[in-house]
């Protein structure tokens, strides 16, 4: 492209003014967000150590520890991806392979938009009333799995939906054609064909796990110490912190900045391994 | 994507399994407690000596409140609940049995910059009455008062408040969720008042005399120290304790426990 | 047609209820919300609920469930995390769908989703150690939670998804909207500005909807910097909003309390706020579809 003659000194100076700008605002967000990271891990890598990773706190001696936060953190990734995923690939197969209603369908989505804009406090309310509760399962990991399922059900659907759509038409129509019957073909050609989609959505869902606070702190407990996993019993009634809500109980309960850095470090860290995990997913499972 | 994730499971249990091994002869189960936030030094430590006695035992602490733990402790919701303050007599008319367990002083802190170190309780019911607002009326820096307080519910504003008689008249300029939170934002703060559980007092922060009486073990148990109160745990009179809530219950107020407790900053009565 | 095999029809009917469950969820959670919420209300009064100035929940002679400091408190935090982000969120978006050099681009891109990612309590605790304190020592206050504290740590946490949202909707201008411009004689910058943004208005007011409702459903980020008190909001002062006012007493409340009540009613509030902004959201994207 031609660069533009300045026909004024005024104008040039306008959208040399509007150039910095976006300039100026570009560098505002990448320094924010570098700006926080360095200062997270300025402050808590002086206390990451094998032994803050791999065992419990210990008031007796004095020794800040994290792994039961990471074991109750992996749980609940785990037990809201077994409840939520069924749910969420079947929602979007239906709106994507079945669904005639028009108004149907847009009932579905729309219930689908309300849940993703649904804040974390709310759910938490709902977690509280209903599972905690009603169902009588006391603040337990497995009361604030069943809430995150809730919670990322649309982002399962989103994804899922994505990609079931980009299925080409004629892979449907070649099986149906060869006298597979719909379930036959959604079975063996359509969802194999969106895995990238599916295993996508897992992935945004367990980061919204690990990003999770307020759910987990009213209806799965705080505490600390490790729990038993061996046990369906111990799996039923586990109740403790995953690494967020850890966070909040070092700064706020103990005001222990040292740790609470050290977890956040952990937590970026986490971060980070999700969002390339997901491009990355993205990327190499996305057929042709 | 299912199987990976069983296997994930299944992974895990197994990690889980070998790290605490099979538990040798005695108590099994999980016992939830529930309550006073400022309790949590001591829970700590309680929970983390009764594992080694009774490694099949799980003992769980959720810091909510006093309230809520003796009325969760009521309701079933938790085995045994935890309260920083002596129960209210509708409390005990519900069923409610209270163990001491320990006892604890509210010391009032303020930041380690600060010169004040001695007030009375007057000037302590002015302050967060809200009548005083500069640190020069109580011999300090030309600095605003920041008054810290503790949220609605918790047992420490409770106690607090009602020692220095200035229950539901308090100006708090921020409120926190927690004991670990007020020491923690005192520390930050220069100009911060506050009041904490004496256990959780650390460096960062320096306790102030009152009435010319520092905040410490003797001085809370010969009762000198006018700031204090009981922490105890708290069963329901109709709902009989489980085998392992009940072992738990009696080791903390066992001798060999009060010297767990003495190490988390509290005193064993 | 052939009589279809009856695993055939219990597949489509269990189909059918999975996508059914994201609407009985709504429902249970609308349902709850208002059986849980009510009682409260009605015990307290609807008007001195909403426009009480007072919140003293656990006063022993004269307990008071007034709102009104929190619904404002949520409203002024919203609106200000809305003026101090979203013209930094679409500026960066402008650079990063028209002007950035692509490599610049590719750097960005990800380091907007990794400010996405951060979980919220990371923000907390970097803005109680950083921004309160220097809060208090530039502005000579008594504490440095505020509400402004709480507004410059809502501006950051809603600047991925403004940017995000600005940024595809402003690549799905058509080039022959740009193009035309160009080819009028307006510069680049102008072109952006003046085409280009227009063009894109409807994903633009969808992200500041999103940004908006992001911000009065924020709760574990804020609590760590805001002070907490129920004061009427003012931009120096502890406040407390809809959501900080369930998440701090909530652990405090006893069951079946009317203050553990009122909580609830104020999940309800906040649940009424938030449809609100998710029915504005989901028109104008619509009308934007249609245009």
């Amino acid at each position: 492209m031609a660069r533009m003659r300045w026909p004024s000194p005024r104008r040039g100076l306008f959208n040399a003014v509007l150039r910095l700008l976006l300039w100026l605002s570009a560098a505002l967000t990448g320094g924010l967000l570098v700006a926080i990271v360095c200062y997270v891990c300025y402050r808590g890598l002086p206390g990451l150590s094998w032994q803050f990773l791999s065992s419990a706190e210990s008031i007796l001696q004095g020794t800040a520890g994290i792994l039961p936060s990471i074991f109750n953190t992996l749980y609940v990734i785990i037990l809201s991806l077994l409840i939520v995923l069924p749910l969420g690939v079947g929602a979007a197969v239906y709106l994507t392979e079945y669904a005639r209603s028009r108004r149907l369908t847009a009932m579905i989505e729309f219930a689908a938009e309300t849940l993703a804009g649904i804040p974390s406090m709310i759910y938490a309310l709902v977690g509280v009333i209903l599972f905690c509760t009603a169902l009588g399962l006391q603040k337990t990991l497995l009361a604030g799995s069943l809430t995150l399922a809730i919670m990322t059900l649309p982002t399962i659907v989103r994804a899922t939906q994505e990609s079931l759509k980009t299925v080409p038409k004629a892979y449907r129509e070649g099986a149906l054609g060869l006298g597979a019957g719909k379930w036959r073909m959604i079975r063996t050609v359509v969802l194999p064909s969106s895995v990238d989609g599916i295993v996508t959505g897992c992935i945004l869902a367990a980061g919204r796990v690990v990003g999770e606070t307020a759910v987990l702190m009213y209806t799965a407990g705080l505490s600390t110490a490790m729990q038993d996993f061996s046990t369906i019993q111990g799996l039923m009634k586990a109740s403790g912190s995953t690494l967020t809500v850890a966070l909040y109980v070092y700064a706020k309960e103990r005001a222990d900045f040292a740790a609470a850095f050290s977890v956040a470090t952990v937590l970026l860290f986490l971060t980070v391994l999700i969002n390339l995990a997901a491009s990355l997913a993205g990327k190499c499972l996305r057929r042709g | 994507m299912k199987k990976l994730a069983f296997s994930l499971l299944a992974g895990l249990l197994l990690l889980a399994a070998c790290k605490s091994g099979p538990p040798p002869s005695g108590l099994t189960g999980t016992v939830n407690t529930d309550g006073s936030s400022s309790m949590a030094d001591v829970m700590s430590a309680l929970q983390e000596a009764f594992r080694e006695k009774e490694p099949g035992v799980t003992v769980n602490y959720s810091g909510t409140g006093s309230g809520a733990g003796v009325e969760a402790a009521l309701s079933g919701a938790c085995d045994i609940g935890l309260s920083s303050r002596r129960l209210k007599s509708s409390e005990k008319s519900k069923g409610a049995v209270a163990y001491v367990v320990a006892l604890d002083a509210v010391a009032v802190v303020v930041h380690p910059s600060n010169p004040v170190r001695d007030l009375t309780v007057e000037q302590l019911a002015e302050i967060f009455a809200g009548k005083i607002s500069n640190w020069q009326a109580l011999g300090g820096p030309d600095a605003p008062v920041a008054v810290y307080g503790r949220e609605a519910g918790s047992g420490t504003r409770g106690a607090f408040e009602e020692a220095v008689g200035v229950v539901d008249r308090c100006v708090y300029t921020n409120v926190y969720g927690s004991t670990g939170d007020v020491i923690g934002n005192i520390s930050a703060n220069p100009n911060a008042i506050g009041y904490a559980s004496l256990s959780s007092v650390r460096d960062g922060v320096a306790a102030v005399a009152v009435d010319g009486v520092a905040c410490g073990e003797d001085t809370v148990r010969d009762g000198a120290y006018r700031l204090q109160r009981p922490f105890l745990m708290v069963a329901s009179a109709s709902r009989p304790l489980g085998e392992a809530a009940q072992a738990f219950l009696n080791f903390a107020q066992s001798e060999e426990a009060a010297a767990y407790i003495t190490r988390a900053g509290a005193i064993a009565p | 047609m052939t009589k279809r095999k009856p695993a055939e029809v219990s597949m489509q009917i269990l189909f059918l209820l999975c996508g059914l469950v994201a609407v009985a969820f709504v429902l249970l959670i609308t349902a709850y919300l208002i059986a849980a919420g009510l009682p409260a209300i009605r015990q307290v009064g609807l008007a001195s609920f909403l426009f009480g100035r007072t919140w003293d929940s656990t006063n022993e002679t004269d307990p008071r469930f007034g709102i009104l400091p929190l619904i404002l408190t949520s409203v002024y935090g919203a609106a200000g995390a809305i003026v101090v982000g979203v013209p930094i969120g679409l500026l960066t978006a402008i650079f990063l769908a028209k002007a950035a050099p692509p490599r610049l681009a590719g750097l960005l891109r990800p380091a907007v989703s990794l400010l996405a990612g951060i979980p919220s309590v990371v923000y907390g605790l970097v803005g109680m150690c950083v921004l309160v304190p220097a809060l208090r020592a530039w502005l000579n206050l008594p504490a440095g939670d505020s509400l402004l504290a709480a507004i410059l740590v809502l501006a950051v946490m809603i600047l991925p998804s403004v940017i995000d949202l600005s940024a595809a909707a402003l690549e799905a201008v058509p080039k022959e909207y740009e193009e035309a411009s160009l080819a009028l004689g307006a510069t680049e910058p102008e072109t952006w500005f003046r085409v280009s943004v227009p063009a894109a208005k409807s994903g633009i007011a969808a992200a500041v909807a999103l940004g908006i409702g992001r911000a009065i459903g924020e709760a574990m980020a804020i609590l760590m910097v805001a002070g907490n008190v129920a004061n009427m909001p003012s931009l120096l002062r502890s406040v407390r909003f809809l959501t900080t006012g369930i998440a701090i007493e909530m652990n405090y409340a006893a069951p079946g309390s009317l203050q553990r009540q009122a909580l609830f009613s104020i999940g309800l509030v906040l649940f009424l706020f938030i449809m609100l902004i998710n029915i504005l959201l989901s028109l104008t994207v619509k009308r934007g579809k249609e245009v």
